[in-house]
C-alpha cells in the first residue's frame, strides 16, 4: 500500500472508533434520584475521559433530599455534572463513594496525604522540599514536635522526611507538616540513617498500602527490615547488611509486573536460597 | 400633664421612668420598632438574595479514604520495635471501636469479684477499729457461741 493509503486507513479506523464511543455511550442524562443507580450500574465498568454524568434538580428539594455523591479521583465536579478525567475502572465504596481505579506514575500532591520529601533548601523559616510534583513544598520549621522558636529541629539539607500534606490544590503552593492536628509527631519527621530510597510507581504503592496487602503478608515472612512507603511513589527500606537491603529494593520493583503466583515463587526462592 | 398616653411624645415614652410600668409585650413591641428605625437608617444593597447552591456532589482527591490505606511505616520481624508500636496505634483506629467494650472490662487489675471481696472484708476492719472496746470484743468473737454474751456483765459481789 501506499504512504496516502496507509495515512488514510489509520484515519478511517480512529473515525469509526471515535463514532462509536459517541454513539455507544452517550451523554449519561438522569434525574438527581436516579443519579446513584446511574453511577451504580457503570461499577466495574471501563470509562474514559469525557465521559460524563448529568444530573437534573428537582423542582422541588421539599420532599426527598437527595444524598450526597462523592467524587474521588479520576471524576470532576462541573457544575452539576461530574465528568470523568482518566480512564480506568469506576470503583464504589460504602456509603456513596465513587472514585476511578487507574494507574499512574507522576504524582499529584493531595491534601492528607503522607509523603516522603527530600530537603532541597533552607530558607528563613521554611524549608523546601522536593515531593516529586510539579513544584517544591513548603514546611515550616515550626511543624515539628516540640519545635518553638528557641527550640529548631535538626533537620539538614538533604534529609529525608515523612510528613503530611496540609494544602495540596493546583492554586497554591504544596503546604507540608510533620505533626498532627494535637501536635503530636506519630512517626512523621526525618527519618533514615543509612537505607535505600528509590521509586515505584502509584499503583504499586497503593497495593502495598491497602488494608489486606498480600504483598506486604510476603514480605513479612523474610526477613527483619524496615520500610517506610510514600504515597508519592518513594519507597525507602532498611536492613541489617547492604545485601539484604538491595534484595528487598530489587524484589518491590520487580513486584509491579508479576502475578501473584511468580511474585510467591520469587519470595521462596530468595528466602530458601540467595541470602 | 396629658391624661392620654397619645397626646404623650414618643421620646417621652421611650424614657426609662416610663417603661418600668409597662408589660413585657409593650416593651417587646417597642424594641422592634426601635429596630426597624435604626435599620431604615442603616444601608444596604438592593440586590436580590443570592442562595448559596447546595452542593451534593462532594470532590476528593486523595486515594487514601478510598482504598482504606494503611499507615506507611512498617517494620518486620522486630527490626524497629517504635515503628511497630506505631503500627498498632495507627493502623486500629476502626479495630478499636469494636474492641473498645471488650477492652474497657480488661484493663482494670483486679476483677469485680475481687473488688466486691475486698469490700467486704474492708468494712468488717473499719468498723472494728472506730467500734468501742466492749463492741469490738463482741464483734470478735461473732463466729463463737453466742450463749456466752447472753448473761449480763454485773458487779459480783465476792463470796467471802
Amino acid at each position: 500500500m501506499g504512504e496516502l493509503q496507509r495515512v488514510y486507513f489509520r484515519f478511517c479506523c480512529f473515525f469509526l472508533v471515535f463514532l462509536c464511543h459517541i454513539y455507544c455511550f452517550p451523554y449519561q442524562k438522569c434525574t438527581f434520584t436516579d443519579m446513584l443507580s446511574c453511577f451504580k450500574d457503570k461499577v466495574g465498568d471501563v470509562l474514559l475521559p469525557g465521559d460524563v454524568f448529568s444530573f437534573q434538580m428537582p423542582e422541588s428539594i421539599t420532599d426527598s433530599k437527595p444524598e450526597k455523591v462523592v467524587c474521588g479521583p479520576g471524576l470532576r465536579r462541573n457544575g452539576d455534572e461530574v465528568l470523568v478525567c482518566k480512564s480506568g475502572i469506576l470503583r464504589h465504596k460504602q456509603p456513596n463513594l465513587y472514585w476511578i481505579d487507574s494507574q499512574q506514575r507522576r504524582y499529584v500532591p493531595g491534601k492528607g496525604e503522607s509523603v516522603i520529601g527530600i530537603i532541597t533548601a533552607k530558607s528563613g523559616d521554611i524549608f523546601k522540599v522536593d515531593v516529586g510534583g510539579s513544584e517544591q513544598a513548603s514546611l515550616s520549621y515550626l511543624a515539628f514536635e516540640g519545635a518553638t522558636k528557641r527550640n529548631r529541629p535538626n533537620v539538614q539539607v538533604g534529609d529525608l522526611v515523612y510528613s503530611q500534606f496540609i494544602i495540596a490544590n493546583k492554586d497554591m503552593e504544596p503546604e507540608l507538616v510533620c505533626i498532627d492536628s494535637c501536635g503530636r509527631a506519630n512517626g512523621m519527621g526525618v527519618f533514615g540513617a543509612g537505607g535505600l530510597l528509590f521509586k515505584v510507581s502509584l499503583g504499586l504503592v497503593r497495593r502495598l498500602l491497602a488494608p489486606q496487602s498480600e504483598i506486604a503478608k510476603d514480605l513479612e515472612k523474610m526477613f527483619p527490615f524496615e520500610i517506610v512507603v510514600g504515597m508519592n511513589g518513594r519507597v525507602w527500606v532498611k536492613s541489617k547488611t547492604i545485601q539484604q537491603t538491595l534484595i528487598v529494593a530489587n524484589l518491590l520493583e520487580s513486584c509491579e509486573n508479576m502475578t501473584a503466583q511468580q511474585r510467591q515463587t520469587l519470595f521462596r526462592r530468595v528466602a530458601d536460597g540467595s541470602i | 400633664m396629658a391624661n392620654d398616653n397619645a397626646k404623650l411624645s414618643k421620646n417621652l415614652l421611650r424614657m426609662k421612668f416610663m417603661q418600668r410600668g409597662l408589660d413585657a409585650d409593650t416593651k417587646k413591641q417597642l424594641e422592634e420598632e426601635e429596630r426597624r428605625i435604626i435599620s431604615d437608617e442603616h444601608w444596604y444593597l438592593d440586590l436580590p438574595e443570592l442562595k448559596a447552591k447546595e452542593n451534593f456532589i462532594i470532590e476528593e482527591r486523595s486515594f487514601g479514604p478510598c482504598e482504606d490505606l494503611k499507615y506507611g511505616r512498617m517494620s518486620f520481624k522486630g527490626f524497629n520495635t517504635e515503628v511497630e508500636k506505631l503500627m498498632i496505634v495507627m493502623n486500629a483506629p476502626n479495630e478499636e471501636e469494636l474492641e473498645e467494650e471488650e477492652m474497657s472490662r480488661m484493663e482494670t487489675d483486679i476483677t469485680d469479684e475481687d473488688m466486691a471481696r475486698r469490700y467486704e472484708s474492708l468494712v468488717g476492719s473499719m468498723k472494728k477499729k472506730f467500734a468501742k472496746k466492749r463492741e469490738r470484743s463482741v464483734i470478735e468473737d461473732v463466729n463463737q457461741n453466742a450463749t456466752e454474751t447472753e448473761t449480763k456483765r454485773a458487779f459480783l459481789k465476792p463470796q467471802d
